[in-house]
């Protein structure tokens, strides 16, 4: 407790004596993790996304030719129902087609009033027992008489899947280098606060003050650093996000048909990797500055 | 109290010591003399595990030194008082300050550091000067802090690096008088020196060291054809 207490007075004294610098990589950590805040919220926004358009596209749209009559497109559900891997089939007519868009577009849905005809087709919605099989049901839909074109997202999927892999990828390779830079300047701040007391540092070691008593301080200091940058970004990226939220989430839910990740998710995340970051960068650098002095 | 057996240390292609024994018993006085480079400072360095020895076997007390882990060191140093010519007190630290830091290191309670720290201070006799800061100081009283420094966490050996080299010739001897006042106590001392009168006018025991070989061990004075 003692060892505590001269251990958590010496790193503030540290700090105080060393403020540019402290300074200068709480900034240099906060800039890193609000590039990985904003890569994370991106994130977790396009696998919500992906996810939603999943669900969404899970099934198969076939839209009709304007000819075929409603008895005719009933006929064509039956014959489809019968089909193998066919779940559902379900007749959506023209006007159906519109009213769905309008409630999906929201107050932006007198866009569509304006309208002089009904541009959306008619259509016969079909669910698959198993989502590997729709390539076989479009298949036979497509011979069908009077089918102008048959939708089937799994490629859609596949692509946005695909593309989030690759902004994940290069978001992991950008968050190692950061780190690692990271780490050096928080190792560079303690340097020279260990250099300004490598006297003392020789003193205590031949007093016989064991390496982690000498490290304690500096150990510390490296710890607040990486703290006080990650509550500065923490807060910077939650403030961020809940503007963006409120300024977009209803426009995102249009266009996009998903909605956008909760703020209350985001914080509690972003809180949690933050600090954890932080304090690993602050101590692993004021480990690496002081291997050189403790070694003798 | 204190040997080495065989023991070598070479920097590359330079011999620093080379097959050197060498005996101190418990609450001996022992001057270490040579010229520069004879290896003096590199027994101290050994003694106090800053450096690895290359060949045989170090003892402090129970301790055999070579082998010692390195989590052991600290304990170890901690049973051996250093004082230097250049006294390396911290500038920001009052006396009393400079003294209880070396028992704040080894976790002492502040109740023992509040009684101890005192007791030192009188005993090197600067007690009137405790709120002062180094800079404050003659050299003399300097050497007195660092002493009481070495000595607060009653250490059995006193290892003392050319502490007169910085102090005229009268303020040397009060220092001479207090590190024989510790001695008289019962701890160790092994002091270096290149001080002549000292060594002759104290009448203790010499080692001489030459090139890294123990050339003289003897009662008296500083150059053999000088004893008496």
């Amino acid at each position: 407790m003692r060892a505590f207490s001269y251990t958590i007075r010496q790193a503030f004294a540290q700090i105080g004596r060393n403020k540019n610098m402290s300074t200068a990589s709480v900034f240099a950590i906060t800039a890193m993790m609000l590039i990985l805040g904003l890569f994370f919220t991106l994130m977790v926004n396009v696998n919500l996304m992906a996810e939603n358009a999943e669900n969404q596209f899970e099934t198969i749209q076939v839209y009709l030719e304007d000819e075929v009559s409603a008895e005719k497109a009933l006929e064509m559900v039956d014959e489809i129902e019968t089909m193998e891997y066919v779940a559902d089939a379900r007749y959506i007519t023209k006007e159906e087609a519109l009213a769905i868009m309008k409630t999906r577009w929201g107050e932006n849905s007198y866009l569509l009033d304006g309208l002089v005809d009904n541009p959306f087709p008619a259509t016969i919605e079909i669910t698959s027992t198993d989502l590997q099989y729709e390539g076989e049901i479009v298949k036979a839909v497509e011979k069908m008489r009077g089918v102008e074109e048959v939708k089937f997202h799994q490629e859609t999927i596949d692509k946005i899947l695909t593309i989030t892999r690759y902004i994940e990828t290069g978001a992991l390779v950008l968050i190692i280098i950061l780190v690692i830079v990271s780490i050096i300047v928080v190792s560079n701040t303690i340097k020279l606060t260990v250099h300004a007391r490598e006297k003392e540092i020789q003193i205590m070691k031949y007093v016989g003050a064991t390496n982690w008593f000498v490290r304690g301080p500096f150990l510390v200091e490296g710890i607040i650093i990486g703290f006080i940058a990650s509550i500065i970004a923490a807060a910077i990226v939650g403030f961020g996000y809940y503007q963006v939220v409120k300024l977009f989430a209803e426009k995102v839910l249009i266009i996009f048909s998903s909605g956008m990740v909760p703020f209350e998710f985001i914080i509690q995340n972003i809180v949690i990797i933050f600090v954890a970051l932080g304090v690993c960068i602050g101590s692993l650098g004021s480990i690496l500055s002081m291997r050189r002095f403790l070694r003798a | 109290m204190i040997e080495f057996q065989n023991v070598t240390k070479k920097y590359g292609n330079n011999v620093a010591i080379e097959n050197l024994d060498l005996k101190i018993e418990k609450g001996e006085f022992v001057f270490l003399v040579g010229p520069s480079g004879a290896g003096k400072s590199t027994c101290i360095k050994l003694l106090l595990k800053e450096i690895e020895a290359d060949e045989g076997i170090i003892f402090v007390g129970e301790r055999e030194v070579t082998s010692l882990p390195a989590r052991l060191v600290p304990a170890h140093r901690r049973n051996i008082g250093i004082v230097f010519q250049d006294f390396r007190l911290l500038p920001k630290k009052t006396v009393y300050e400079n003294v209880a830091f070396a028992m704040e290191i080894i976790h002492a309670s502040r109740k023992d550091i509040k009684r101890q720290v005192p007791q030192v201070l009188s005993l090197v006799g600067i007690s009137s000067k405790a709120e002062q800061y180094p800079h404050q100081l003659s050299a003399g009283e300097q050497q007195r802090v660092a002493i009481a420094r070495a000595i607060v966490n009653n250490p059995s050996v006193l290892i003392a690096d050319e502490p007169t080299g910085n102090l005229d010739p009268d303020t040397a001897w009060e220092i001479m008088e207090l590190i024989k006042t510790i001695n008289e106590k019962g701890t160790t001392i092994v002091m270096v020196t290149h001080a002549k009168d000292i060594v002759d006018r104290m009448g203790k025991r010499v080692i001489a060291i030459e090139k890294g070989r123990v050339v003289r061990d003897a009662e008296g004075a500083y150059r053999e054809d000088e004893s008496i």
